[in-house]
């Protein structure tokens, strides 16, 4: 047993922690996404495909977003075996997928559509080595792993007032000890750190770092006036306004608190970038929910907990996805896409460091194995952000 | 249980844990101040007169601008608050001026090849 907070995990090859050990199967392109995915529930609830919509027709920063998210889950500790499945012909290299998880030291095998000739033989090749797979990866043991070898990452969605009073302080403190202990922890939405990035870039611990945040959300910014529009025609959204939320300033003040109150900001990455540093990492990922969680996931967190007023069912394919809410009328409504009530808080009934201390307790039991109410009921939403049209 | 919490002494608008009525009075975050109108909950009450063109503080941070004259006691909330981010909608350039804070912090130029906005990876 390891001294300190700790939790059953996968020990990987190269040196990072699993918390799940799915057997991925990766479509290069939409057009394998539904082999991918008959595949992947062949060995249900081992195998988790990602189905996307692009992989071609795709130009510059936008295919190197999709090849590098699709890269990064393949390698991702969550993942103990890949099966690549590729139609043939499209512009994301299947080689170059099946080499990545490889060089982690995954088993990895290419199942190629026009190669084993249509659907049906496709499919028949890939169930019959997810179920070799299955078996291999299912007699893996756990084994103790220290807190400090988790990347948390930090999202709201579904936000009302109570995200802003109760839930995303919490995770905030919940934050800072995982920093203290030695993890990390990864912030994405950039459009809702917009009338907040003063507070995080003053707690940059480079003044380079702090620049950085301040560019990307001027240009997120920039993109969304270049459109003519008021951005609050989604930020904050239709349910955000009638739960109170007037304002992206007010948005993102309550939502910068899930990246704790006193952690330095360390670094800036792009979407499905790497996150190698320990302390607060901020992730250039859109506001949108799915497309955020899914590049965080990317960049190597193995954990994300998520809170919500109004509530959301958002999971994803290879992380557990951690529900926690404010508002004791959703935590009724929406219990079964609910993991921890914190509504509490409001009514002085619970104090954030006792809240902290049950979220943080989550997070390790949901790293050791125990579902999440997203897993549970089969959320496993993935979408890959895109920058520019399909060509 | 209060009806309505204050976060920060900056701020000049509380937020309600409850629907609050007309004519309610409210004791909170050393203000004391009666209720306009009905405020349902998790909306905002001001707790002084915010004039037009004044800024709205919660959090002790900026929310946004007051756009009308707004009450001690009255809704705050989009009728009468305006937004000073994202706002295409007023813009006469498409780009923004890159913010300094306090002359520390400039905006790298373009070709800055640690910028991961520039690509897929960095």
């Amino acid at each position: 047993m390891t001294p300190g907070p700790a939790f059953l995990g996968f020990p990987r090859a190269d040196g990072r922690v699993g918390v799940r050990n799915h057997v991925l199967v990766v479509p290069t392109v939409i057009c394998a996404a539904v082999v991918a995915e008959r595949i992947a529930a062949s060995i249900a609830p081992i195998g988790a495909a990602l189905p996307h919509l692009a992989g071609c027709g795709q130009l510059g920063p936008d295919l190197n977003v999709t090849h590098e998210t699709l890269a990064a889950y393949a390698r991702h500790p969550n993942v103990g075996a890949v099966i690549v499945v590729a139609l043939g012909c499209e512009q994301v290299v299947a080689q170059h997928l099946a080499d990545t998880a490889r060089q982690a030291g995954k088993p990895a095998y290419i199942v190629s559509i026009q190669g084993e000739g249509g659907t049906v033989r496709a499919t028949a090749r890939g169930v019959e080595i997810a179920k070799e797979m299955a078996t291999a990866t299912g007699r893996a043991e756990r084994a103790w792993c220290p807190a400090s070898s988790l990347v948390l990452s930090v999202k709201c969605g579904g936000s009302d007032y109570t995200s802003g009073l109760a839930s995303n302080p919490v995770v905030g403190r919940v934050a800072d000890r995982l920093v203290d202990l030695g993890g990390s922890v990864v912030l994405g939405e950039i459009a809702e750190i917009m009338g907040a990035e003063h507070l995080l870039a003053a707690r940059a611990s480079a003044p380079a770092t702090g620049a950085q945040l301040l560019r990307i959300v001027n240009r997120v910014e920039a993109e969304a006036m270049a459109l003519g529009l008021d951005i609050r025609g989604t930020q904050p959204s239709p349910g955000n306004i009638r739960g109170g939320l007037t304002t992206i300033e007010e948005k993102s003040l309550g939502a910068t608190h899930k990246a704790g109150e006193r952690t330095a900001l360390e670094d800036v990455v792009a979407y499905s970038a790497p996150i190698t540093k320990r302390g607060l990492t901020v992730m250039d990922t859109p506001g949108l929910d799915v497309e955020s969680v899914t590049g965080m996931v990317g960049g190597g967190a193995q954990v994300v907990v998520f809170t919500t007023g109004l509530g959301t069912p958002t999971g994803n394919p290879i992380a557990p996805v951690i529900k926690i809410t404010g508002n004791a009328r959703t935590a009724l409504t929406m219990a079964d896409n609910l993991d921890l009530d914190v509504s509490g808080i409001l009514t002085d009934a619970e104090s954030f460091e006792a809240a902290a201390d049950r979220l943080l307790h989550e997070v390790l039991e949901v790293s050791s194995g125990r579902p999440t109410a997203a897993e549970r009921l089969g959320h496993r939403e993935f979408a890959i952000h895109r920058r520019n049209p399909t060509i | 249980m209060n009806a309505a919490i204050v976060i920060s002494d900056k701020d000049n608008v509380a937020t309600a844990l409850d629907p609050l009525d007309a004519g309610q009075t409210l004791r909170t975050g050393g203000s004391t101040v009666t209720v306009v109108e009905p405020i349902p909950r998790g909306h905002k009450v001001a707790l002084r007169p915010i004039a037009a063109g004044a800024v709205v503080v919660k959090y002790g941070s900026a929310i946004g601008t007051a756009s009308l004259d707004i009450a001690a006691g009255a809704h705050v909330h989009t009728h009468n608050v305006a937004s000073a981010r994202g706002r295409g909608d007023l813009a006469t350039a498409g780009l923004k001026e890159p913010r300094y804070e306090g002359g520390r912090i400039a905006e790298p130029a373009d070709s800055d090849p640690a910028d991961p906005s520039a690509s897929g990876a960095r």
